[in-house]
């Protein structure tokens, strides 16, 4: 069993160390594209064993948990391993006509396939300190990613990036001390018993809110997202894209993993804290997004305001909620990362991604307009897209627990979200172009276009996929969700033992 | 031994949190390393100090003789420092590269992914 879920960790690696011995040839390239599609097709034999078996679990080295570091995948995690190997093979492809050969030989493809790897080691690993590495196996790739190429405003964005990251780790290492001292286990099923039967209750609900303020940062809550809109808009497309839609939610899926499955103790506490927390998220994200007129600091401000939709789902802690969660999770990993792809087509077209100094685009290129209008409506929750599923289930949830202040606020950050939308809409495309010139698609070279525009219509595909047939996906979150509330079967799995 | 521990991890903290207040961004790396020891001394500390042998089988035994130290903390603890190593090579490097673009480590000045600060007010 075991091979099933090392394969998605371990083929990202290997193409990673191939990719990076091929840098300074064309090959290179063509390396991690197929390690991609092979990292595509390991995440769904993953998933195909979830779905037939449920939880699956297996101990590395054959230490029996709670002593050896345990992989694990229930509906949660093996849904984040398959889209992030989608997102990594999207990217694979729009960096082939992205990123300048420069860039390739400097080791671009080793440092993004490490990425992948880390990341899906994140959502696989079920041991709190193995946590910890892959997330350090994430943030050096992601360092690394965010430079590369140079320039003054990338090492400014690189170096508050950096220096936020580091913190939030360290807070997060010194919870996995403590937390260890209290229950002497660093496996998470094995924490789940041990934390609830520690005497020091009150110590543990400060280990909670460590891990939040820890996991908070990487998940770009209110008040610790500064650094995200400090530094989203600098790197490569193809790079803020995988940042935006990958990164952050490995904070999310972090706080999902620990506040339900080890820090349950206090509910009313730590989970009425998030609920704040997720609204002035939500909120300060959209208004802060309100302010921009770049593009991409746009949708920069907009995942923060979204993340809050997601921890709200976890927050609000009803079955429906966190099925909510889950879905949206999915579903705006697809939209967010599609609408940065756009971003840097349309700055290949028009020239800048400063809505001010563009404009244009529907008349020249009207296949690329109606390619963002699907993610950007999906992200303000338009029916019938995969958005206003997502927002459905949450809203839905807050009213069936008679939150109406939630509601009203989930409302209205979506009603804000269609004017930041409409305002891309407006300035980028429909506005004649400042300068008095036709943007054309000729400017870019057509294998620019090919490569960019392929990824583009396949995840906007996928969201009028789930958007016209969410039944399967909302059930699926559904099984997830219950998985969630109910980790017996997790725990079993993990210890091999009825607790 | 703990309450020494617990002291000194007390000190490295208030002393980093102090340097990372600053403005100048090598007083920031220099807080982040004392940050990053005082959160490696709280995790051997949390796996409990014992006066005991090394975690070692002695030959010919099958498991170790009387109290010996707990080792998972130990190995943490190396595993944090490797890791802590690597990211602090990085972001010196880093920190060294932004200097000599931006010619400055005051992160005042450093506004070149972000907006100016508006000073007239």
């Amino acid at each position: 069993m075991s091979w099933v879920l090392v394969m998605p960790i371990a083929v990202p690696f290997l193409t990673a160390v191939v990719a990076f011995l091929a840098r300074s040839y064309p090959a290179g390239r063509w390396i991690s594209l197929a390690g991609s599609v092979l990292t595509l097709i390991a995440s769904a034999v993953l998933m195909a064993a979830v779905l037939d078996e449920g939880v699956i679990a297996a101990q590395m080295s054959n230490w029996d948990a709670p002593f050896g570091i345990t992989l694990v995948a229930d509906y949660l995690s093996a849904v984040m391993v398959v889209i992030t190997a989608i997102t990594g093979l999207a990217t694979a492809i729009y960096a082939l006509g992205e990123i300048p050969e420069e860039t390739e030989a400097l080791g671009f493809y080793a440092l993004f396939q490490t990425l992948i790897a880390g990341v899906t080691g994140a959502f696989l690993t079920g041991d709190l300190f193995n946590l910890y590495v892959w997330f350090e196996v994430m943030l050096i790739a992601s360092f690394s990613l965010l430079v590369i190429g140079g320039g003054k405003e990338r090492l400014d964005a690189g170096i508050k990036y950096v220096a936020l990251n580091l913190v939030s780790t360290l807070i997060f290492l010194s919870g996995i001390g403590l937390l260890y001292g209290i229950t002497g286990t660093l496996n998470m099923a094995d924490m789940r018993d041990a934390v609830a039967n520690a005497e020091n209750q009150g110590l543990v609900t400060v280990l909670a809110m460590m891990f939040m303020v820890g996991f908070g940062v990487k998940a770009a809550v209110f008040p610790l997202f500064f650094w995200l809109p400090a530094s989203y808009h600098t790197p490569y497309f193809a790079i803020s894209a995988v940042f935006a839609g990958l990164l952050t939610k490995v904070g999310v899926y972090a706080l999902m993993r620990m506040f339900t499955l080890v820090f349950v103790g206090d509910v009313g506490f730590t989970h009425e804290i998030l609920i704040w927390v997720s609204l002035l998220t939500m909120f300060t994200g959209v208004i802060g997004a309100a302010a921009q007129t770049d593009f991409r600091k746009i949708l920069s401000f907009h995942i923060i305001s979204q993340i809050g939709y997601m921890t709200l789902g976890l927050a609000l802690f009803t079955p429906l909620a966190l099925m909510g969660g889950v879905f949206y999770l999915v579903h705006h990993i697809i939209v967010k990362a599609n609408l940065f792809f756009v971003a840097g087509l349309a700055k290949q077209y028009a020239g800048h991604t400063d809505l001010n100094r563009i404009g244009g685009l529907y008349k020249s290129a009207p296949l690329l307009a109606a390619l963002f209008i699907i993610p950007a409506f999906s992200l303000a929750g338009f029916p019938p897209l995969s958005g206003f599923w997502a927002k459905y289930l949450i809203v839905k949830a807050a009213l069936e627990l008679n939150m109406w202040f939630v509601t009203f606020v989930s409302l209205l950050v979506g009603l804000l979200t269609i004017y930041s939308m409409t305002k891309i809409w407006g300035m980028a495309f429909w506005k004649p172009h400042p300068d008095g010139i036709d943007p054309t698609p000729d400017r870019a070279p057509p294998q620019v276009t090919r490569a960019m525009i392929v990824p583009i219509a396949g995840l906007a595909l996928m969201t009028i996929i789930i958007g016209f047939y969410p039944e399967p996906f909302v059930q699926f979150a559904e099984t997830a969700a219950t998985q969630l509330l109910d980790p017996t079967d997790y725990v079993t799995t993990v210890l091999g033992v009825q607790p | 031994m703990e309450a020494l521990t617990a002291i000194v991890i007390g000190g490295l903290t208030a002393a980093s949190v102090y340097l990372m207040l600053a403005r100048n961004f090598m007083r920031f790396l220099f807080g982040l390393v004392l940050l990053s020891n005082a959160a490696n001394l709280t995790i051997f500390a949390s796996g409990r100090m014992t006066k005991g042998h090394p975690a070692l089988v002695p030959y010919g035994e099958d498991a170790p003789l009387g109290v010996v130290g707990n080792a998972l903390p130990q190995a943490l603890v190396l595993t944090a420092i490797v890791i802590g190593f690597g990211l602090l090579a990085f972001t010196l490097a880093l920190a060294f590269e932004g200097y000599r673009r931006m010619k400055s480590v005051d992160t005042d000045e450093m506004r070149f992914a972000e907006p100016k600060e508006d000073t007239t007010k």
